[in-house]
C-alpha cells in the first residue's frame, strides 16, 4: 500500500512539475494521470497493490470534496446577490448537459452500430 | 474548563478532521436510513451538515480547512490514481472513440451556452454569466479559465462545487428516465457536467462509469480551456 501511494504521489509530482514547465492549461494531477495510464499500457501489467490502492481511494472519492464543498460558506453573499440565475444556471444548466451529452453519445453509438450491421 | 477544552479543540486539526470523518459517514447514514432516494445525496446531506456544524460554533473557513486540509490534499493522489479504471476500460474506450469525441464536444458546449443562457433569461449581470461559464470543469482549471475571461475566481469555485453536487444528485436518476443504460454514456455525461464530484457518484454506479467519468473530466478541461474565450468572443460578453 505504501508502494502504490508512492506510485501515485510521484505521478502527481511529475504532472505538477510537468505543468510548471510546459505552462499547460490543465492541473498537475491530471497529466500525473495521464502519464500512469500511458505507463500501465506501456508495461502491460497492473501491480494488485496499486489497484487495491486506487480502488479504496476512489470508492471514497466524495469524502475528498466535503473540504471544497464546504467552502461554499465563505461566499454566502456573492451568492444571495443573483441566487435565481445562478441556481437555474447550475442545475438546469448541469441537467441540460447531462442528458444532450448522453443522447447525442448514445445516438453515435446507434448510428455507428447501424452502419456496421449495414456495411 | 469547558470552554478551555473547546479553545485548543477548535484550533487543533485533529477535531476538524475527526468533523469531516464524521459528517461523512453521517450522511452516508442518512443516505441509507432514506432507502436510497437521489434527493437524500451523501456529499450533499454531509456538507450541508458541516455548513451548519461551522456556523453554529461560529469556526471560521480558515480555521476548519487547516484540519480538513489533510482530506483535501488526497484529491491528487485520487485524481492521478483515475488511471486505473481508465487502463481497465481502454477497450471500450478505443470502441467508442466517436461517440466520445462528438458527445465530449456537444457536451462542453451545452454546458457553456446553457449557464450563459439561463443565467441570462433571470437578469444575471455580465461578471456572473462569465464566472458560470467554466462550472462544469474540475476547480484549479475552472478558476484559471474565469480569470482569464474577466469572471470572478471565487464566485466560479462555488459554482463548480454546486454544479458538481447537482450533477451528482440528479443525474443518474435523469439518465434512467431517458433509458440511458450504457454505463459508459452514463460516465460520460455525468463527468463532463459535473467533473470530480459527478465522478464520485459515477464511481458508484460502476467501474465502467467511473472510468468514463474520470476520462470526460481530462477532456473536458482541455476543451473549454479552448473554447471559453473562443464563445464569450462569439457572443461579446465584457465584464
Amino acid at each position: 500500500m505504501i508502494g502504490a501511494l508512492t506510485i501515485l504521489l510521484l505521478f502527481q509530482l511529475i504532472g505538477e512539475v510537468a505543468v510548471q514547465l510546459s505552462g499547460l492549461p490543465v492541473p498537475g494531477p491530471v497529466v500525473g494521470m495521464v502519464l500512469l495510464f500511458l505507463s500501465l499500457r506501456w508495461r502491460k501489467v497492473l501491480p494488485d497493490p496499486l489497484r487495491a490502492t486506487a480502488e479504496t481511494l476512489l470508492s471514497h472519492l466524495s469524502l475528498l470534496f466535503i473540504p471544497a464543498g464546504a467552502g461554499v460558506i465563505q461566499y454566502g453573499t456573492l451568492l444571495a446577490d443573483e441566487w435565481l440565475a445562478l441556481i437555474a444556471a447550475m442545475v438546469l444548466g448541469t441537467l441540460i448537459t447531462v442528458a444532450v451529452t448522453a443522447l447525442v453519445m448514445q445516438g453515435v453509438i446507434l448510428i455507428q452500430h447501424r452502419m456496421r450491421q449495414d456495411g | 474548563m469547558l470552554t478551555g477544552i473547546w479553545v485548543y479543540l477548535a484550533a487543533s486539526p485533529l477535531l476538524w478532521l475527526t468533523v469531516t470523518l464524521a459528517v461523512y459517514l453521517a450522511g452516508h447514514w442518512l443516505f441509507r436510513r432514506s432507502g436510497g432516494r437521489a434527493f437524500f445525496n451523501p456529499v450533499a446531506l454531509a456538507i450541508t451538515l458541516l455548513v451548519l456544524i461551522l456556523l453554529l460554533t461560529g469556526t471560521p473557513y480558515s480555521t476548519y480547512f487547516k484540519g480538513a486540509q489533510f482530506i483535501h490534499f488526497l484529491l491528487g493522489p485520487a485524481t492521478v490514481a483515475l488511471a486505473i479504471p481508465l487502463y481497465l476500460h481502454w477497450e471500450r474506450v478505443q470502441q467508442l472513440f466517436l461517440p466520445i469525441v462528438v458527445g465530449l464536444l456537444t457536451g462542453s458546449i451545452t454546458a457553456i451556452l446553457s449557464a450563459i443562457g439561463l443565467a441570462w433569461l433571470l437578469g444575471g449581470s455580465p461578471r456572473t454569466l462569465l464566472s458560470l461559464v467554466p462550472k462544469s470543469v474540475t476547480t484549479p482549471v475552472a478558476m484559471g479559465i474565469a480569470e482569464k475571461i474577466g469572471g470572478l475566481p471565487s464566485l466560479t469555485a462555488v459554482t463548480v462545487i454546486l454544479t458538481g453536487v447537482a450533477g451528482a444528485v440528479a443525474a443518474p436518476s435523469l439518465l434512467n428516465r431517458l433509458r440511458i443504460q450504457d454505463d459508459a454514456v452514463k460516465g460520460m455525461a455525468i463527468g463532463v457536467a459535473a467533473h470530480g464530484i459527478g465522478t464520485a457518484r459515477a464511481l458508484q454506479i460502476s467501474s465502467l462509469a467511473g472510468a468514463f467519468a474520470g476520462l470526460a473530466i481530462g477532456l473536458n478541461a482541455l476543451l473549454t480551456t479552448l473554447l471559453a474565450p473562443l464563445m464569450v468572443r462569439l457572443l461579446h460578453l465584457t465584464p
